[in-house]
This record gives C-alpha cells, structure tokens and sequence, in this order.
C-alpha cells in the first residue's frame, strides 16, 4: 500500500505541523497534541472542546474556529486522545463560562474524557459532557458498548458551537448539543476496507464485488455483507436504515458523508438518490451537506445522517462559522 | 517476598513481551478491533519501563502507580486508562511497604481488576481483557505459574465468545471465533510477572 507518509510513528504529529503553517489563525501545539482557536479564550462564551482518534479529518481538528469548536486534541489514528491533552486543551480556552466536552461514544474516548473531565474540575474548570451516539448500525443495549457516534458530531459541534457563539449558558449549550444527537441518527457503508499507517495493509478482507452495510469509521467491519449494490440501492437501505429508529415529522438536516476514497463525484450521485428516498418516503429536507467531514483514512464508501430540526436549531445551523472544514457566512 | 526491584522487572519484562508480540496483538485486533492494540501497548509500556528507569519509584506500591500513571498518559484509547488503572489501583491496594508477599500482591490485583470491571462495565465472559485477570488472579495464590497459565487458558476461551463490550461488540455474532486481543494482551503482562520472578 502506497502512503504520502514518512513513517507511520509520525503520521499525527507531521500533519500537525502542515495544519499549522495552513492556518495561522489556529494555534496547533505539536507536541502536547492540542489545536487551538488562536483567540481562545473568548470572553463570556462557552467553549466547545472535542477529540478522539486520528485518521477522520477535517474531524475534530479542522472544525477549530469562531462558531463552532474551541479546541480538539488529536489521538493516535483511531485511538483516543489521552486526558492530559483534553485537560491541556480545556484549560487553554476556557474563559471562565465553562467547557462543554463533546465526546463520540467509543469505549476509549469515553473513559478518557471522563478521567480530563474529573482532573480539570480539580482545576477549577466547570466543564459539561455530551455523548454522541448516532449510528443505528449498533444495537444500543447492554450486550454492545453502545451505538457509536459519527457523523452527527458535525451537527453537534456546529449547532451547539453556535449557541456557544450566541453567549448562552453552559446548561443551555449542553441541553442543545444533547437535543441535536437525541434528534440525528446515521447508517454507513463501506465499498472496501481501510489501510492504517502503523500496519500498512487492509484491516479486513471484502471480496471485490462485495460491501459492508452498517460499517463504523474504524475499519472494523459492518454487520452484514451483501452483493455490490447500486447507488440507488445503497440509498435505500441507508435511508432506512436511519428511518426505523427515527420517525422525523419535522423536517431534517442532510449530512452525505464520505468516508475518505469515495469522489465528489460519486458522493454527489448518491445524494441525489438519497434525497428521491426521503422524498418517497415523505421526509421534507431543510438543508444538505455533501462532501468528506467525517472519514476513515482511505475507505470507500459513505454516510449519511439525518438530524431532525426545528426553527431554532436551523437558524443555529445556518449562523456564521468559519474554520478548516466547515465555513460560511463569515 | 517481592520487593520494588522485582516489580521494576515486571513491567521490563511486560515492555519486552508486548513488544515481542506487538505484531500478533494487531493482527487480532484487525478482524475485530482496528488494528492498533500492539502499537498502542508497545509505546505506552516503552514509556512505562522508561519513566521507572529515570525516577526509581522504591517501593513496589510506588512502582505501580506511577506505571499506570504512565499508561493513562501515552496509551489512548480503552487500553489506556483500563491498565492503566490496573496498575494504578493495584498498586495503591499494595500500600508503602518496602516489600510484598505473593499472596498480598495476588489481594491487590484482585482489588485492580475489581477497578477494571466498574470502569469498562465488563464482566467474565464478555469478550475482554477480564476473561484472562479474573483466573490468573484465583490462581497467582498458588504459584506464579499457575497464574500464566490461567491467564493463557482464559484469553484462548474468549475465541468462541461474542463481545459484548469494546470495539468488537459492534459486530455481533461475527465477533465469533476470533481470540481477544485485550485478553491476550493481560496474558502476556501476567506471563511477565513469572518472568520477573525469575521461576
């Protein structure tokens, strides 16, 4: 497998390095792994800090900047961040008005966030938590470690970072975040395996001719395997997928996400399948978000995630934002 | 009795032995994890054994704690803070005292992997790292290595078990069939401890 890498131990640090001489406006402590709102703190306003496993850009990192994330530490490629960067980074951008964790449900990221969350109170920081756990492809119950959270963090991040941006209160900008994942659910599938750097080939073998419904973005494979489907096909089932645990009768956000190898193009083509199902099945639709926001290094495939919404959470959605990945209206 | 050299040597002996096998922990964590589990224990207990290098902690209970400390702040993900408080409660159990007996350190890891389960959630049989601490800890009463093979016979039994906690409960039923990385990494760190003791 080729790479435009040096060597796999220093995957996470050089693209740091490339981050920072991108963007001057973000301030990206290399070694102490943290990325920084180069204002941060921003007085009078809650500050959203994130984080978790490498190998998912722009998340979480290339979502740093006014309107959405203050900060997010960077882990090892699909590892957790440790606490002492979250501490770090909590400590970095909070003005007083407290910090909001938003935390992808993953076993790691959890038990990492609650040990940053116990030491930066001992700091005098008042710091809040929300899980996101979206994707229906994971039974919730007591026999899994949950559904795991993807791409409804970008909703998360982006309509609590705004509410942050509005000057609300702590609990009001944690009950927000808590109503965008409780109203957002997601399905993915995977057109081939993922390759990480530190072992250099597929982390599991899918037969050409064959994808993986319901696949996380870890390269774990999904839960069922079928025949090549077409776009339309594809749409159907991720598209249903979503409706069974979500029944929305207000209308919804759109998020088609790519998982890192698929093109514009094809993203593109699949949305318009996507959008002819929802409105086969009388979903109305607010607004689409098309493109790689929430990926897993070079996988295959796509995403998509709905999030129910109501007047107040779209005009938070539609409120300036201006960072690495996500920008407009400022 | 064991004093805070041979805990030194343990966690030595645990950092050459997941480096040893760091390939084969990866290669079971790729069909059902995410490929990572060797490298992230490999740098976390290369930290390990270096930070005790530098600060000689000198009792066996300071020793621990500061390896878990260690493991919490390079590791990541689950494992990180899972050994990490292993290591941590199980040296806090074992006290100041210049020196432990078998049977004290085999009460305080009991106490470790009693912190393990209330943190992760898991209990025997789910598929993790548990599957291999709670038999080698029934048997390090008896010998060292007794307690290795425990540890060895519980982590080979997780290979019919579907996961119910961690990564690989995402999979279902197709969890099945495929050894624990996490069980077969505690297997290794209770093989090292009969390595320290030099038996």
């Amino acid at each position: 497998m080729r790479m435009l890498i040096n060597v796999p131990e220093t995957v996470v640090a050089d693209a740091l390095r490339g981050m920072a001489a991108a963007h001057p406006e973000l301030t990206v402590d290399v070694e102490n792994r943290v990325v920084v709102r180069g204002d941060a703190p921003v007085a009078g306003q809650v500050a959203l800090v994130s984080g978790g496993g490498s190998g998912h850009e722009p998340l979480h990192g290339g979502f740093v900047g006014p309107g959405m994330l203050a900060a997010a530490c960077p882990g090892e490629v699909f590892t957790s961040p440790v606490p002492d960067q979250m501490v770090r980074a909590a400590a970095a951008v909070d003005s007083g008005a407290g910090v909001l964790f938003v935390v992808k449900n993953y076993t790691g990221d959890v038990l990492n966030f609650d040990m940053a969350a116990e030491l930066a109170e001992d700091e005098g920081i008042r710091v809040a938590k929300v899980l996101v756990n979206d994707d229906v492809a994971v039974t919730d119950s007591l026999y899994t470690a949950g559904r795991r959270g993807t791409g409804a963090t970008l909703f998360v991040e982006k309509i609590a970072g705004a509410a942050a941006r509005e000057g609300r209160p702590l609990e009001q900008v944690e009950a927000l975040a808590r109503r965008v994942n409780e109203s957002s659910r997601s399905f993915g599938v995977a057109l081939s395996a993922v390759t990480t750097p530190a072992k250099g080939s597929p982390t599991f073998d899918l037969p050409a001719g064959e994808l993986e419904l319901g696949i996380g973005i870890h390269g774990e494979p999904g839960r069922e395997r079928r025949p090549m489907m077409t776009s339309g096909e594809i749409a159907e089932a991720a598209v249903d997928a979503v409706l069974t645990d979500l029944a929305p009768r207000n209308p919804v956000l759109v998020l088609v996400n790519g998982m890192g190898a698929t093109p514009l193009l094809e993203l593109y083509g699949f949305n318009a399948e996507v959008q002819r199902v929802l409105g086969e099945r009388g979903v109305a639709v607010a607004r689409t978000l098309v493109g790689n926001y929430v990926t897993s290094l070079d996988m295959a495939g796509a995403s998509v995630t709905l999030c129910e919404i109501d007047e107040e959470l779209l005009g938070l959605w539609d409120a300036p934002v201006r960072t690495p990945g996500l920008r407009w209206g400022m | 009795m064991l004093d805070a050299d041979f805990f030194r040597r343990w966690m030595t002996a645990a950092a050459a032995s997941v480096d040893r096998e760091a390939d084969r922990l990866t290669a079971l964590d790729s069909p059902i994890g995410d490929a990572d589990h060797g490298s992230n224990l490999q740098r976390g207990f290369a930290a390990v054994a270096a930070t005790l290098e530098k600060e000689a902690p000198g009792t066996p209970g300071a020793v621990l704690v500061l390896a878990g400390r260690q493991l919490i702040s390079t590791v990541g993900g689950a494992s990180g803070p899972l050994y990490g408080t292993l290591l941590r409660r199980t040296g806090k159990a074992l006290g100041d005292g210049a020196e432990v007996s078998r049977e004290q350190l085999a009460e305080a890891l009991r106490t470790g992997v009693d912190a393990v389960r209330t943190l992760g959630g898991a209990a025997p049989g789910d598929k993790t790292m548990i599957d291999a601490l709670v038999p080698a800890v029934d048997a390090l009463g008896d010998s060292f290595a007794a307690a290795r093979a425990a540890a060895g016979e519980g982590a080979a039994a997780t290979t019919p078990l579907q996961a119910r906690k961690g990564r690989a409960s995402y999979l279902g039923e197709r969890s099945i069939g495929h050894q624990d990385p996490g069980a077969t990494s505690a297997a290794l760190l209770v093989a090292a401890l009969e390595e320290a003791a030099g038996e």
